[in-house]
């Protein structure tokens, strides 16, 4: 079932690069449409046949792949990785949407570059194998850099290149990790990594190997830098994804890989990681607070929710743990819906910065009502998803310090004071140009995915039960494990 | 009488090449112009039928001729029957290509195929004397190669470089072996290893030998600091020529590594070791660092080459039948990876025009999104990134290192591999960011784009299953070296 639900996507994705062409522009959207929809339809039963009561790895698949090196094709998903695949295949399907209208060329392989990404993505999230793991990882970023170099802005060359190196000088070192676990236990399974009993000096340094590949990805501050300029380049579909998924594969492979295979260094270091979350929460905020571009500030605020994730894995809590999983899947869903808003504008306007625009609520008012509606879940208002995952790190933060808590709980301000700043210097005030007050309202198309996106914020928000369901037993499983020590019995 | 026939069967394939290269070389001379395609034909029957009886003779046992000066095992086999299949997928890409710049002509195959037997008996060495009569067979080729081209004044510079500092590297090589020779009273390497055991292995005359021929097989694999002519000959050499040199005689040097270094200096393992890391390591960065600054795509590629050589000693040093057989999957990709790369640049080539400048390639998506999709997924294949083959060559020498325990060297190697990255995804920008500065269409022969697609598939699809070419170098190297 999971294979079907990687290799699903990527064969569509070949199909349509085979089939479509700018020719044939409709029926290559339509058949990409098809495919995301197959590929969606693929993942659900991993929703409706998942067994809640049980921790451990369901759905697993294993087949000798290099029996060499003992590394096998090993696939498996848990109550963290499955909202994660539902929300790869669902993003998918809206990037095709999203991009209907406004790729016009090579629309085939743009559409394909993303379905093959989808089918890359999920099988980073079910991957149990560390090499699979690793080459589905360095596989996806191949698409990615296509997408913002081909159909990126004006400085794309130099974004896209910086996010290629950026990632790979990270997982390289974690391939060491890799080979060198693998040189302790003949294998490149997940879970005999896991019983590795490891010295405090060698768990430091293979935490800090995997730390250098998911802290770029997440991002952390202080190698958060490539993210604002992929971001700001990459064509709206890019964003998305980047913002809804990528920047989550950092995050559950901390939750996958660094914590559980080196316990005792993530507790040594729990100080260092919470201190760099904090300064992503603060300092990032308030450097989102001047930007002048939107996508800019979109890809800030991502960096500084994303320090809520770290701070929620580095408090060692089933309520901050938790948290920080519905705070990764509402971000996935707040970030896509803020950059398809910012794509709308920017297809009518051909314009990001927000001086350009000013009393836009006047010519679009059904989009204004999204929009806002959208801004708020960022911002963490109660009812939305995005209060919910917040709102728990905050208090699993208050039980571990208070003077944690207090800085996260900061957020709550800045985030609400850049956002709504934006907010009210775009959609409200006087109408301040001629092309602004031109402007047209929602199409269908645009109307339905937006309709989905508040359908699914303010679903989570009002009934976040829907993902604490699948993480419960999960994460009580996963902190058990992070409670035990892995250290020699005989010490240091 | 019998010995002969034994002798004679054992070394088949190579008497089959050397006896229809001279036909060629015959028949050329009774062939009008407009006949030549038949030599073609003759060639590459040549290095199918030496395949064939490559394959047929395989068996898993050794087997020595000539008076143990020529060993018939699994590695010799497998190595063979990659440079014979090289050499025909060579033939096939680099036949329009000398045809528009009137070099078609008999004496360029009766010489590869002469560079061909030459490998091939580098690759059967078990005396020293044996290699050092291939490894001259196979230089000589390449030196009158390099200058076929005679009007042009470039290729015959480089060749003269090429010759002064190859003979001076098999003078070297020669040297060395003299010194072993000296110590040992032996040319035969499984003889030299046994005499080793209990010699001093601090004796300077026999430090003295192993460096000479360290420094020998440096020069022949093209390792820093034995790189300087490199960049040259590839850049000065007719495409063609330069794809042959980048290509199949790095088995041929990889097979004299092993039988020299593996086989009969294996008492020193701990001294020659050491040279490889140093040699490796610097390699890997000096080729990584200067090809950046490359503008032509065949110099950019000469130090491509140089940095890949570096990943092989990686390999080759961790002294395990883990490490060598890592080496060899290492080399079997890169001359995969090299075919389909040079392959590029001769499709891309037209009549008076050469493509090797990185500028030619901008916006070859636009031209031929086919063309551009096979030099995507040989850049990519470069840098080691998944899911190509590339990945697992890179993969596998550095967990023979990291097994070794050369963590530090293995963390050096993967930085440098990013900085390498970046010139290949230059690579990549050019040809699909750049709007492109030509509108001439590609032609080639329908085979060549053929066997050219066949080549960049391959790269991918034995990156999804390395399995089996990893048994195959697994099982050679174990085979021959127990």
């Amino acid at each position: 079932m999971l294979s079907v639900a990687i290799w699903l996507p990527i064969l569509a994705g070949i199909v349509v690069l085979v089939l479509g062409s700018d020719k044939k522009a409709d029926f290559t959207r339509w058949l990409a449409l098809a495919g995301g929809l197959a590929a969606f339809f693929a993942t659900l039963p991993l929703y409706t046949k998942y067994d809640f009561s049980r921790g451990a790895f369901q759905f697993q698949e294993m087949a000798q792949w290099i029996p060499a090196f003992n590394i096998n094709y090993h696939l498996g998903v848990d109550g963290i990785s499955v909202p994660l695949i539902l929300l790869t295949s669902f993003t998918t399907l809206l990037v095709v949407i999203a991009s209907w209208q406004v790729i016009t060329k090579n629309i085939a392989q743009y559409m394909a570059a993303f379905l093959m990404m989808s089918g890359l993505m999920i099988g980073v999230f079910s991957a149990l194998d560390g090499i699979l793991y690793y080459v589905f990882w360095e596989a996806m970023l191949i698409p990615m850099f296509l997408v913002i170099g081909i159909w990126g802005g004006e400085n794309r060359v130099y974004a896209t290149i910086k996010f290629f190196l950026y990632t790979l000088l990270g997982s390289l070192l974690m391939l060491v990790a890799f080979i060198y676990l693998y040189h302790r236990t003949n294998s490149f399974a997940i879970t005999d990594f896991y019983l590795l009993p490891l010295t405090l000096k060698q768990q430091v340094l293979i935490f800090m190997a995997f730390f250098m590949a998911f802290a770029v990805k997440i991002p952390m501050w202080p190698v958060h830098t490539w993210l604002p300029d992929a971001h700001v380049e990459a064509p709206t579909g890019g964003s998305v994804v980047l913002a809804a998924i990528m920047l989550k594969l950092g995050g559950y492979s901390f939750l996958r890989f660094a914590m559980p295979i080196a316990p005792d260094a993530a507790h040594y270091l729990a100080g260092f990681m919470i201190t760099l979350s904090l300064i992503a929460i603060v300092y990032i905020a308030l450097v989102a607070l001047v930007q002048e571009d939107m996508k800019k500030l979109i890809a800030y605020s991502s960096i500084s929710h994303m320090g809520f994730v770290t701070l929620g894995f580095f408090i060692f809590s089933q309520l901050g743990l938790e948290g920080a999983i519905i705070q990764m899947i509402s971000h996935g869903f707040i970030s896509a819906a803020m950059f398809l808003c910012v794509g709308v504008l920017y297809e009518r306007m051909h314009s990001r910065n927000i001086a350009d625009y000013g009393g836009v609520a006047n010519s679009m008012p059904i989009f204004s009502a999204f929009a806002v509606l959208f801004a708020m879940a960022n911002s963490g208002l109660p009812g939305t998803s995005g209060f919910v995952g917040e709102f728990m790190v905050i208090l699993a933060a208050v039980k571990y310090n208070f003077w944690v808590a207090f800085l996260a709980a900061t957020t709550l301000i800045f985030g609400a004071a850049y956002t709504l700043w934006m907010v009210k210097r775009v959609f409200y005030g006087e109408v301040v140009n001629k092309h602004v007050a031109k402007l047209q309202d929602l199409s269908r198309r645009e109307f339905l995915m937006l309709a989905v996106l508040a359908v699914m914020v303010i679903g989570l928000g009002v009934y976040p039960k829907l993902i604490t369901d699948f993480t419960h037993v999960s994460a009580a499983q996963w902190l058990d494990h992070m409670a035990t020590s892995k250290l020699p019995v005989a010490g240091l | 009488m019998e010995n002969i026939q034994i002798d004679m069967m054992t070394a088949l394939p190579e008497l089959i090449v050397l006896m229809l290269a001279m036909t060629i070389l015959v028949a050329d001379l009774f062939l009008k112009p407009k006949n030549k395609i038949i030599i073609y034909g003759l060639a590459q029957f040549t290095l199918f039928a030496a395949a064939y009886f490559t394959v047929s003779s395989f068996t898993s046992s050794v087997g020595f001729a000539f008076t143990n000066m020529f060993v018939d095992d699994s590695l010799a086999h497998v190595l063979k029957l990659m440079i014979l299949l090289g050499a025909a997928v060579m033939f096939v890409y680099t036949r329009h290509y000398m045809q528009l710049r009137n070099m078609f002509r008999g004496e360029y195959y009766a010489l590869v195929l002469f560079a061909v037997l030459g490998m091939m008996i580098m690759v059967s060495g078990q005396s020293m004397l044996t290699i050092y009569m291939g490894l001259e067979l196979l230089s000589l080729c390449l030196y009158s190669l390099v200058a076929f081209d005679r009007d042009n004044a470039k290729s015959s510079e480089a060749a003269m470089k090429y010759f002064v500092l190859g003979a001076l590297a098999s003078g070297m090589l020669l040297y060395g072996m003299s010194m072993i020779y000296g110590m040992t009273g032996s040319l035969n390497l499984s003889d030299i290893s046994g005499l080793l055991q209990d010699t001093d292995p601090k004796n300077p005359v026999l430090i003295l030998g192993l460096v000479f021929i360290v420094a020998g097989l440096a020069f022949k694999f093209g390792a820093v600091p034995f790189q300087m002519w490199v960049p040259d000959v590839y850049q000065g050499a007719p495409t063609s020529i330069t794809l042959l040199i980048g290509s199949m005689p790095k088995f041929a040097a990889f097979a004299i590594t092993i039988r020299l270094l593996a086989q009969g200096l294996q008492p020193l393992t701990a001294d020659w070791r050491d040279m490889l890391l140093m040699m490796a390591v610097l390699s890997i960065a000096i080729g990584n660092i200067t090809a950046i600054a490359q503008t032509n795509l065949k110099r950019m590629l000469a130090y491509s080459t140089i940095s890949h050589i570096g990943f092989v000693l990686f390999g080759l040093m961790s002294g395990s039948l883990n490490g060598y057989a890592s080496s060899m999957f290492y080399i079997s990709a890169y001359v995969l990876m090299t075919l389909a790369g040079f392959g590029m640049i001769l499709l891309l080539s037209r009549k008076d025009f050469e493509a090797e400048n990185l500028d030619d390639l901008k916006g070859l998506h636009q031209r031929s999104p086919w063309a551009a999709l096979l030099m995507l997924i040989t850049m990519f294949s470069m840098a080691g990134v998944p899911p190509t083959i590339g990945f697992y060559a890179k993969f596998t020498v550095l967990q023979a290192a990291l097994q070794a325990g050369y963590i530090w060297a293995v963390v050096f190697a993967v930085l440098m591999a990013v900085v390498g990255a970046f010139y290949y995804l230059r690579i990549v920008k050019l040809m699909y960011f750049d709007a492109t500065l030509e509108s001439a269409s590609i032609s080639a022969p329908i085979d060549m784009k053929f066997i050219l697609t066949i080549n960049a598939v391959a790269l991918l699809a034995l990156g999804l299953m390395p399995q089996t070419l990893m048994s195959v170098c697994g099982a050679a190297i174990a085979r021959s070296l127990q």
